[in-house]
């Protein structure tokens, strides 16, 4: 362990450690531009200069390796100066714009220039004019601004693996750019904004909207995919302004995909706001009581045997205790949380849970993906998997269709039995399954929501057992889900009873006129036309896919519009918290659910979010346990059966388009346009 | 004064072939294999005694920096010949590739065995086609004769060279920007530590020598370290490629002893100033990088490290630029700070902005268009970059402005009051 | 969908391009014997000898494609080649003349006379620095120092240096040039090397 004296006080460092580090651990605060704890050391802002005896020169303290004996000044008067110096050097070119400036009030220029700056510009020349570049619909550029610190360049280079963007020319007439200016492809881009110590890389959907200073910041969980990644909701009287990840190092450490953070303007389109009831073959607004009045009678018509209840990819915890509550009252077995149909139980929970965990993956040595394409199905999850293999002596292996996620990958088969082959050690992979000390699995969600998926978890339970996947103080099962809810539900148990139909069965009985009513709670990927021919009641947020069949709607709230819990892919439970309030008539989802069980005089006793949430642990007392993960025993689960020939495909064929959310927002919708036109470029120069 | 006995560049103008055959004429590649056979080192020690320090600028004792490389390594260690001779009034190393690319080569082999090197990769600019070329087929002549490649000159000692074209960055003459670039990157320089000896070319140990420093190695191992450590004086020994160009009479290249005084260096190889001694203003002394001295320090000055350093300047590339009395001086070192600017890689602060900061005042300050407080703060700026980058040229950038300001603020002065005087006068 | 936009040159517009670009038979061979030169797994550092290689090929500047083109035969990045391409000097990533001539302007050549050598090529080929000549034939440049400062000033064109110019020298020079001939390069003060002009002061002894 070196010691280093910093400005008189003794520190020890942990060996490996940088000068700027133990500057810290000295508490002294060192400036920084380049410099990110999360990206390689590029030293080239020059601002974190400090003095080390015997050096003739300033040293860069981010770049410096701390060593024993060491004795640092960083409040001598010539690291003063060295820092106005770079400051006065880096204002030089910088526009006089900050009124205009988007950064404004959260740039790090602005803060440091205050701190350490000249109170006044030497600089009698004609500054220099950068023209701005195409990034793509996320993120604006205003070049002139740029102080070529090259953190994005890092960021997509190693966190998101996507090597688009580089620093083109040089000396002053370096430019940050991808040359040919084109629409970067990595689905992590927007966290360069973050990155962007000025205002030279912006929003585009939030740019000129609003000022930092204006906005309400509110903690939360986002739910657009299974990771369940810490986020701010900044918003602005009622209107949710934009979306930032939140440090969460477990989670999602500091980053948030493209998704999560710039599909906010779906939440004001299409949105119900209003309950509906379908009258003569038209909807027909109408008010709550009649509203529920309506629903209320036909649920009491109809004989519970014939009332099915199936729950969406983004409903909260304390909705699903709602429906439970009612299911169990009204008497129907035909409850599923599974609207994908995957063939997932409840127990054993290690069969639906992401139990390495996602800072476990970096334990890792070997990982095997089943089924899965985790860089569209959970952006940062894969972004994990990056980061471990690029620490070496990591390898990925794949059964399933490919598909590039930024790191190599082994192609073992394609299908269920490439898996089977292996669960039964007819595969030369086996082998160096077997030989790894620290191997995990991930399967995807759509792997077992094929018609084979109950034997398809079987085979992968065989391979977990065969492979040695679970061992004392490491489980290397994990199943990587794509919806937020579905942790959530499998923990509550949402599930058909004794007799009941699932997923399948309900839509069978639809079919059969066995069904006659299905309560839909935020159902969007059920194939509309197969729920059509019942009396569909809707609660949901978006005129979606499952609006326009609906006799009944009643007007829900998304996730930035309530208190709620949600359980991520891990089975991490996490709250999200109320920004804004839900539009118009639109109330949050269990208080619904509550309301038309008095309605329906059904009696549900749950009237306050205390109440609701004490059922919730006593139905699965880990949800208690706010943000921490309940590790699941292990046991068997799964079919066996026989297997389907048909490939692996991840269920996330559009990455920017996997919710009624994100079907709404125009942003999305121009990601996603062209994402689908570099897969099949009509024209250009490479057909 | 050198006796020609005591030159090792014999063919330093050409007058004989570059070959194989030419050079052994000349005494290159006599008994190679002997030498290799005496040991890493043996080789080490001798380099070391002969005091010779790096040509390429820097002034580094070449011994002491082969003896950093690791002893033991498993896998590959390279040599690394920086041919990128870019320094403004430099142009020695372009003579040696071109009439003498078997002493280079030698030389690479030798230093090669030194450090144990495995392969060795010579950068050469890419502007230099011709030299190139010859260079090439020379390599080729000695891959063909058996020098270099398996079993060098019957040693049993393995060494592959290769050459390397740059493209045209003057940053690449910065060891480890050269590095990026012969990894194919933009030439960058690195942060440092570590240093190439520990992590260099494919983050392997390498050495990176220019070629005056390669190419007069096999001489002191063949003559002697004695013989080198002979000439010059302690400190600053042997011999050096003197290029003299601007204002004299006979602008040349030539071999000299290290110390010869300025003044004897261009009246007896460059045919002396222009109109004379007396009509010298200045002299940059070792390439661009380094302060010009004014002539009554020429009057005196001796050329080697050491006392350059002593006048505030360096021997540098030792490539000398004679200014004489009708030189614009102003304008002169504008326009060395007008190929900084060009020349900066950007990627650090200090040098990105403020190369180009510099060179538009200097042009204000050549004009007269500036206020006389402005002299101090152009100074200044040369402070705020000094120093304060990941290499060495936001120093070069800052030296010849600091000269200029030190040896002829009167003329700064004087140019803007003239300036003043006559905008007064016109309006 | 139409076609990606293209790249955009410093002063806003859209840079030409061209359809497709593919190293002929003879420079492919070439690529393959200089990738020979580097440890497997470091192609990259084939990249400037690959796209000089390219760039000759081309008629003396870069397409997009032709970047693509050794980005892809070397498993690159194509914006790492991009970056390669715009730091060095000697790449020219828009259309210029195929002959390119470049003047040494650094203060030794300045210093020497290199304005005439620039007067001399502004007359001579009728563009200013940074210009092809109106035929298309010539690409005029002012470079930085060519390190041949002892024979200053310094013309480059295509492979070779023209050294000891002046106005009138330079101006033979290139009147030749756009005549189709090729003068013979060096000195054209006559001397030999950087020897001094008026004959050597060393090497006297020197026998053959």
């Amino acid at each position: 362990m070196p010691k280093l004296t910093i400005d008189g006080q003794l520190v020890e460092v942990p060996p490996g450690s940088t000068v700027l580090q133990a500057c810290e651990a000295a508490g002294r605060e060192i400036p920084v531009f380049c410099f990110h704890p999360r990206l390689n050391i590029a030293g080239n802002c020059r601002m974190c200069l400090v003095e080390v005896e015997k050096s003739p020169k300033p040293q860069a303290s981010c770049a410096l390796p701390a060593a024993d004996g060491m004795v640092v000044r960083t409040d001598s008067p010539a690291v003063h100066k060295a820092r106005r110096g770079v400051l006065e050097l880096l204002l030089i070119n910088h526009p006089l714009d900050c009124p205009i400036c988007d950064q404004g009030g959260e740039c790090d220029l602005q803060d440091l220039t205050l701190f350490y700056g000249p109170d006044k510009s030497r600089f009698q020349e004609n500054k220099r004019p950068v023209a701005d570049k195409y990034l793509g619909p996320l993120i604006s550029t205003h070049m002139t601004r740029c102080i070529h610190c090259t953190r994005c360049i890092r960021f997509l280079n190693e966190v998101a693996g996507v090597e688009e963007l580089g620093a083109v020319h040089r000396g002053e007439h370096m430019e940050i750019t991808t040359w040919i200016e084109a629409a970067l492809t990595s689905e992590l881009s927007g966290n360069i904004v973050d990155l962007c110590p000025v205002g030279a890389l912006n929003s585009k959907p939030y740019e000129y909207r609003a000022r930092t200073w204006e906005l309400k910041k509110t903690e939360s969980v986002d739910v657009l995919d299974a990771v369940g990644s810490s986020i701010r909701i900044d918003s602005r009287g009622n209107e949710v302004m934009r979306i930032l990840p939140r440090l969460h190092e477990e989670v999602n450490e500091e980053w948030l995909s493209d998704k999560s953070r710039f599909a906010a303007d779906g939440l004001k389109k299409r949105r119900l706001d209003v309950p509906i009831l379908r009258r003569g073959g038209r909807l027909e607004p109408v008010d709550w009581r009649t509203a529920l009045a309506a629903v209320a009678e036909r649920i009491r018509a109809t004989p519970p045997e014939r009332i099915a209840i199936l729950l969406g990819d983004q409903v909260d915890c304390e909705t699903m205790v709602l429906a439970r509550e009612l299911a169990a009252r009204i008497g129907t077995p035909h409850l599923d949380c599974r609207q994908d149909g995957a063939a997932l139980g409840s127990e054993p929970r290690a069969q639906y849970l992401f139990n390495t965990t996602i800072a476990g993956i970096e334990q890792a040595d070997l990982c095997l993906l089943v089924g899965t394409d985790p860089r569209h199905e959970a952006a940062l999850v894969n972004a994990r998997i990056r980061k471990r293999w690029r620490r070496g002596g990591f390898q990925v292996a794949r059964i399933g269709v490919p598909a590039d996620l930024t790191y190599p990958v082994e192609e073992l088969g394609l299908g269920p039995q490439t898996l089977a082959d292996l669960a039964q050690g007819r595969h030369s992979f086996a082998e160096r399954l077997a030989a790894a000390g620290r191997p995990m699995l991930i399967l995807g969600a759509g792997a077992v929501a094929r018609p084979d998926g109950a034997a398809v978890l079987a085979q992968a339970h065989a391979l977990a057992e065969r492979a040695g996947l679970v061992r004392e103080g490491w489980n290397g099962f994990n199943l990587l889900h794509t919806a937020a809810a579905r942790v959530g539900g499998l923990e509550l148990g949402l599930l058909p009873g004794p007799g009941g139909r699932d997923v399948a069965g309900v839509l069978a009985g639809i079919e059969a006129g066995a069904i006659e009513l299905v309560l839909s709670i935020g159902v969007e990927e059920i194939e509309p036309k197969r729920l059509e021919k019942a009396f569909v009641v809707h609660l949901g947020t978006h005129g979606d896919r499952t609006a326009p069949i609906a006799s009944a709607i009643l007007p829900g709230a998304a996730w930035t519009e309530k208190n709620a819990t949600w359980v991520n892919t891990e089975g991490r439970p996490q709250r999200g918290r109320l920004a804004v309030f839900p539009p118009g008539e639109a109330k949050e989802d269990w208080r619904i659910l509550r309301a038309l069980s008095e309605a329906a005089g059904l009696g549900v006793p749950l009237d306050t979010l205390e109440a609701v949430r004490a059922r919730m642990v006593e139905l699965a007392p880990q949800l208690g346990e706010v943000d921490r993960i309940r590790p699941a025993g292990w046991g068997s689960f799964g079919r066996p059966g026989p297997v389907e020939a048909a490939p692996f495909r991840s269920p996330v064929a559009d990455f920017y388009r996997t919710c009624a959310i994100t079907r709404a927002s125009a942003v999305m919708a121009e990601c996603s346009a062209l994402a689908a036109a570099r897969v099949q470029p009509a024209t250009g120069t490479h057909g | 004064m050198l006796h020609d006995r005591d030159r090792i560049f014999t063919n330093l103008y050409g007058e004989r072939p570059w070959t194989l055959d030419a050079a052994r004429r000349r005494g290159d590649w006599d008994g190679t294999g002997d030498l290799v056979l005496k040991g890493r080192d043996w080789l080490v020690k001798e380099m070391k005694e002969s005091g010779l320090r790096g040509r390429g600028g820097a002034g580094f004792p070449t011994g002491l920096k082969w003896s950093f490389m690791p002893k033991q390594s498993a896998g590959p260690v390279y040599l690394v010949v920086n041919a990128d001779e870019s320094e403004p009034g430099t142009c020695k190393d372009r003579e040696i590739i071109r009439n003498e690319p078997h002493k280079l080569i030698e030389g690479c082999l030798l230093a090669g065995a030194a450090m144990w090197c495995t392969a060795g990769y010579i950068y050469i600019r890419g502007e230099f086609v011709q030299e190139a070329r010859i260079l090439q087929a020379a390599i080729d002549e000695a891959y063909a004769a058996g020098l270099i490649g398996r079993n060098a000159c019957g040693s049993g000692y393995d060494f592959e060279l290769y050459l390397h074209r740059g493209a045209g960055a003057y940053i690449c003459g910065e060891e480890t920007g050269l590095l990026e670039s012969l990894e194919g990157k933009k030439g960058q320089p690195r942060l440092k530590p570590p240093f190439p000896a520990a992590v260099g070319l494919y983050g392997r140990p390498t050495t990176v020598n220019n070629v005056e420093t390669i190419a007069v190695a096999p001489t002191i191992f063949r003559r002697g370290a004695a013989w080198f450590a002979g000439l010059g004086r302690p400190g600053n020994t042997g011999t050096k490629i003197f290029c003299i160009s601007g204002h004299v009479n006979q602008p040349c290249t030539v071999e000299e002893e290290m110390g010869i005084p300025l003044k004897t260096l261009l009246e007896k190889h460059a045919g002396g100033v222009r109109g004379g001694w007396d009509n010298l203003l200045a002299v940059i002394p070792g390439g661009s990088s380094v302060p010009l001295l004014p002539k009554e320090i020429c009057d005196t000055v001796k050329m080697d490290f050491d006392s350059l350093r002593e006048v505030q300047s360096g021997l540098g590339t030792a490539g000398v630029i004679v200014m004489d009395r009708s030189t614009d001086i102003v304008k002169a070192i504008a326009r060395l700070s007008k190929f900084y600017m060009h020349e900066s890689c950007g990627q650090c602060t200090p040098c990105r902005e403020g190369t180009g900061w510099l060179w538009r005042m200097m042009e204000r300050m050549a004009r007269g268009e500036a206020e006389t407080a402005e002299i101090d703060q152009l100074l200044d700026v040369t402070k705020e970059i000094e120093g304060h980058t990941i290499c060495a040229l936001g120093d070069a950038a800052a030296w010849p402005v600091q000269g200029l300001i030190r040896h002829f603020r009167p003329e700064l002065e004087r140019r803007i009051r003239d300036h003043k005087l006559a905008r007064r006068a016109a309006a | 969908m139409s076609a990606a936009p293209g790249r955009k040159t410093p002063h806003g517009a859209m840079a030409p391009d061209v359809a497709s670009f593919a190293f002929t038979p003879e420079n492919l061979e070439a690529a393959r014997a200089i990738l020979a030169r580097y440890p497997a797994g470091r192609q990259a550092s084939a990249v400037l000898p690959l796209l000089h290689l390219a760039q000759a090929q081309h008629g003396g500047w870069l397409p997009r494609a032709a970047l693509d083109h050794v980005a892809e035969f070397l498993g690159m990045p194509r914006i790492r080649v991009y970056e390669v391409a715009s730091f060095y000097d000697m790449y020219n990533t828009e259309p210029v003349g195929r002959v390119q001539v470049r003047v040494c302007t650094t203060t030794p050549c300045w210093l020497c006379g290199s304005d005439g050598v620039l007067k001399a090529a502004r007359e001579v080929l009728g563009c200013e620095p940074g210009e092809s000549s109106p035929d298309g034939r010539f690409f005029l440049r002012e470079f930085e120092c060519l390190g041949a400062c002892a024979n200053a000033p310094v013309l480059w064109v295509d492979d070779e240096f023209y050294e000891d110019l002046t106005y009138e020298s330079a101006k033979a020079v290139l009147e030749a040039l756009v005549r189709g001939e090729r003068p013979t390069p060096g000195p054209q003060s006559g001397r030999k090397g950087s020897m001094p002009a008026g004959g050597k002061t060393t090497l006297l002894e020197v026998g053959e």
